[in-house]
């Protein structure tokens, strides 16, 4: 029987607000045994992640711990924070989510990797050298000796995520806390990651906490799952056994979200609304007065593409693949060489001006809910915007009815109207994006990545209203995801894009099910590890 | 679709508001917001209430120190005495005060002319000058006349003119200087930076070579040729403060202004086929106001000091006019005598600058993005 290295008994957290105090954390109790890996998995806001923070004393200062969070014996909360350095960064070590940001962008690698393992293991420089080489060889950081005077803009986001994990691991840790590490990355990638971290705990011996809300991460790594809802634990148990029989309503919908059916193709008598012959963006990098000719990057390479109408076209690919670009191409927002057709009218020519009255029909809605909306600006204003535009003529008052009609049939409700965009969850965001595009009633709209920033079970509803709005209104969808669970269930036609070309194209099941691109082989290997059942 | 027409719907609360909940439970802010409305109303109101003009010389209180009780002290009616009647060339026999008023007793060789009492009149401790009694021979009289009260409770300069008043009068300059020209320097530089950001390409290249040209140009050299050509006067303060400050308002409005551009809601705008201007006014500008907001109340400091600078050197507001920049000018020159000259005047000035720079602070943390 392994010994438990972290106990947590009736964790609480407390943020005091403007408006009032905040339980984020109430009453949560769970433990942690050496050379086993726990996950915590539950929605955003359901406190899972300030849970660990209170674990390690990196609650923002208007937060409040309570509870005991047992180490070996020692309680972490209320710690003096010189005691608690002996043990944070030393005994237990973090990941957090984002790569890009967690290192810091003005020192090399190695100097990174250095500090921390000479602040803690006294070690001088030179066998703090050696130790951090050693650390890099352990990530499968190739050349791990030039790669020491790197700095982080050199390397991708993967390799970024691999050093993080080496400085976490360089003070052989007992307990490492896993906030979301492979969120931000590539499916190939991400699987890439996963792997790496079962096999060194195993090796390692210690124990992990994951954070996540994936389910599928769970169920290839976690021996054990707590699952979080509103600060609480509602279940917790056995992996396989937990997947299995879910006891707890809440359990059970989270499993349940996986998006599911299929998407007939449309009659091939449909006529093409929209085509794309020979698409080109290239970007220019550099150059000007000094510097000599720019490079010329081509981000989209010679694609063609042809949307019919009720049609939904899927775009996969890691991102820098180009498939952002080439929706924004296909908009004319981008400009780009090749022709494009839309409704049998040559619009590849149009300037600005001419364009205008066509953004009625081709809209688009964008990935980011926290970006893509004026945070000065309510909610109803932000809907009808496009109205201003394109039907000057209304009334305020008519306007004002049509963002309610609007909100109802994105299933919001009309009386939210004249709140602002930072009253609302993640979800009801992309709903307000939804109905910016389609309150215009357009024929084309652009899905660039519209669900990837949200929860699994937000995902399926938004997924199921994009579903509906298509039929009602017979739109045309180019829908861009990384997420090919997503992507099955709504298009019915997908093309797969790499380094700027579509490397492989098809129905769905074809695609998914028998890959003959080598890279589009290797992405559904990686996906499907991910999302398949075992 | 009929209880949507039936029901007002529901109102949100804005970042505006949010902020504004934000800097109200900041104490320091809001006590300096307080303090800077107090400030202001007694600089406006405060000359009219006060017993001296801005202006007046009382030539017996050259740089009487500040004090609450009434002017004249008692030791300084016996030299007001002397002084009026050797004015008068007459011999002063004595005096004494009576209630309020003041009995002197003056002889001469030659008969006294009457008309003498002007003299006592004249100094500005006695007034109501009169013959109380006159022998008949006429070369002895005396005198009757009230003494005047006066408060100063600043003191008063090297000329005896009141501090109190001239220090609110000073205020009224030098907070109109901060506000007017820190709003020229905003309009200016908000217009600017916000076109020459969202325009960007060559457009922006060449505005913002421009502004870096006008940066490198000296500025004291600036405002004195300034001086030179149009002469001193109060609206070239505005000019010169206003044309050189809104340089770095046109920078940051820039940069926030680049930043914005590239958000997400500018590419949704783009893709509904929103106009420049519409984009322009209805998303670029509404988010640049925060931190111009916070910029603007660090201006207005910077405004107030450049105006003193420029004041302390001569080239600002001329007398009689005065702002704080001048009155700490002409203190610091009295320091060994004279020290009130200098306390009061640097008080307000610092004092207002400190709150201004708490408000300042305050809306930044209130208004900063990173917050949410």
């Amino acid at each position: 029987m392994a010994e438990t290295i972290l106990e947590l008994k009736d964790m609480r957290v407390r943020f005091s607000t403007l408006d009032g105090a905040v339980d984020a954390v109430k009453g949560v109790g769970l433990h942690v045994k050496a050379g086993e890996t726990v996950a915590i998995v539950g929605e955003s806001g359901s406190g899972k992640s300030q849970l660990m923070m209170a674990t390690m004393g990196l609650l923002a200062s208007n937060g409040q711990a309570a509870g005991v969070a047992s180490y070996r014996g020692t309680n972490l909360v209320g710690l003096p924070k010189a005691e608690l350095n002996t043990i944070r960064g030393r005994k237990i070590t973090m990941i957090f989510q984002e790569p890009m940001t967690s290192l810091d962008p003005l020192y090399t690698i190695g100097d990174q990797l250095m500090e921390p393992i000479m602040h803690h293991q006294k070690l001088g420089a030179g066998a703090a050298r050696s130790r951090a080489i050693e650390m890099l060889k352990l990530v499968h950081i190739p050349e791990a000796g030039r790669r020491m005077g790197s700095y982080p803009y050199e390397m991708s986001g993967g390799q970024r995520q691999r050093v993080m994990i080496a400085m976490a691991l360089a003070n052989d840790p007992d307990l490492l806390i896993a906030d979301e590490p492979t969120t931000a990355l590539d499916v190939t990638i991400q699987a890439e990651i996963l792997e790496l971290m079962a096999g060194l705990q195993q090796r390692l011996g210690m124990g992990m906490v994951f954070i996540t809300h994936d389910l599928n991460i769970v169920k290839r790594i976690a021996h054990r799952v707590y699952v979080m809802r509103y600060g609480e634990v509602v279940e917790e148990g056995e992996t396989a056994a937990l997947f299995a029989h879910p006891r707890h309503p809440y359990t059970r919908a989270l499993l349940e979200a996986e998006p599911t059916g299929r998407k007939a193709p449309p009659p091939a008598t449909a006529p093409r609304i929209l085509d794309g012959t020979g698409v080109t963006v290239s970007f220019k990098i550099g150059g000007g007065f000094l510097s000599g000719p720019p490079i010329v990057l081509k981000a989209v390479d010679r694609v063609s593409v042809s949307l019919r109408q009720g049609q939904t076209i899927g775009v996969v690919g890691e991102s820098g693949s180009g498939k952002s670009t080439l929706a924004r191409a296909l908009l004319r927002l981008l400009p780009s060489e090749g022709a494009i057709r839309f409704d049998g009218r040559d619009i590849a020519r149009l300037d600005k001006e001419a364009m205008r009255p066509l953004r009625k029909e081709l809209q688009i809605v964008l990935q980011d809910p926290f970006g893509s909306l004026s945070p000065r600006m309510t909610a109803g204003q932000i809907v009808t915007e496009g109205l201003l535009v394109h039907e000057p003529s209304i009334s305020r008052r008519d306007r004002d009815l049509r963002a309610a009609r609007a909100f109802e049939e994105v299933q919001l409700d009309p009386l939210l109207r004249n709140r602002y965009p930072h009253e609302f969850s993640g979800g009801q965001r992309q709903r307000i994006a939804i109905a910016r595009a389609i309150i215009l009633k357009p024929k084309v709209v652009v899905l660039d990545e519209p669900t990837s920033a949200l929860d699994r079970q937000v995902q399926k509803q938004i997924i199921e209203l994009l579903r509906d709005l298509q039929s009602a209104n017979n739109l045309s969808y180019l829908f861009i995801s990384h997420d090919l669970a997503v992507v099955r269930a709504m298009a019915d036609h997908i093309m797969v894009m790499k380094n700027g070309v579509v490397v492989e194209q098809g129905s769905p099941d074809d695609v998914m099910d028998h890959p003959q691109d080598p890279y589009t082989q290797r992405l559904m290997k990686a996906a499907f590890v991910n999302t398949a059942n075992g | 679709m009929t209880d949507v027409a039936q029901h007002p719907a529901q109102q949100g609360r804005s970042l505006w508001a949010d902020a504004w909940g934000r800097l109200r439970a900041n104490r320091a802010a809001m006590i300096s917001i307080y303090y800077l409305i107090f400030m202001a109303v007694i600089c406006i109101a405060g000359p009219w209430f006060t017993p001296h003009a801005f202006n007046t010389i009382y030539q017996d209180y050259n740089r009487v120190p500040p004090s609450l009780s009434a002017y004249p002290k008692p030791e300084m009616i016996d030299q007001a005495v002397k002084d009026a009647v050797k004015r008068a060339r007459v011999e002063l026999d004595g005096w004494k005060e009576e209630g309020g008023k003041i009995l002197i007793t003056v002889s001469s060789a030659k008969p006294i002319d009457e008309r003498m009492t002007r003299y006592i009149d004249r100094s500005s401790v006695f007034e109501n000058a009169a013959v109380v009694d006159k022998p008949a021979d006429g070369l002895r009289m005396t005198l009757g006349a009230d003494i005047e009260r006066q408060h100063f409770f600043f003191g008063t300069d090297t000329s005896g003119r009141d501090l109190l008043t001239r220090t609110l009068i000073a205020g009224r300059v030098s907070l109109s200087i901060g506000l007017l020209a820190g709003l020229v320097a905003v309009v200016i530089g908000v217009l600017y930076g916000a076109t020459a950001g969202f325009i960007g390409g060559k457009t922006d290249e060449v505005m913002m070579r421009i502004v870096d040209v006008l940066y490198s140009l000296p500025f004291i050299f600036f405002v004195i040729m300034l001086v030179v050509f149009f002469g001193r006067n109060f609206v070239l303060m505005f000019l010169a403060v206003g044309a050189v400050l809104w340089l770095d308002m046109a920078r940051i409005v820039r940069g926030q202004a680049l930043s914005i551009r590239r958000q997400e809601y500018v590419q949704a705008a783009e893709a509904l086929g929103v106009t420049r201007t519409g984009i322009l006014l209805r998303h670029i500008v509404p988010n640049l106001l925060g931190p111009v907001v916070i910029y603007m109340t660090l201006l207005v400091p910077q405004v107030i000091i450049l105006e003193s600078f420029l004041s302390y050197l001569g080239l600002g507001v001329q007398e009689p006019m005065s702002s704080w920049g001048v009155l700490i000018s002409q203190g610091a020159k009295n320091i060994p005598s004279a020290n009130w000259l200098l306390f009061f005047p640097s008080f307000f000035l610092t004092s207002t600058l400190f709150a201004l720079n708490f408000v300042g602070d305050g809306l930044r943390d209130a208004l900063d993005p990173k917050d949410r």
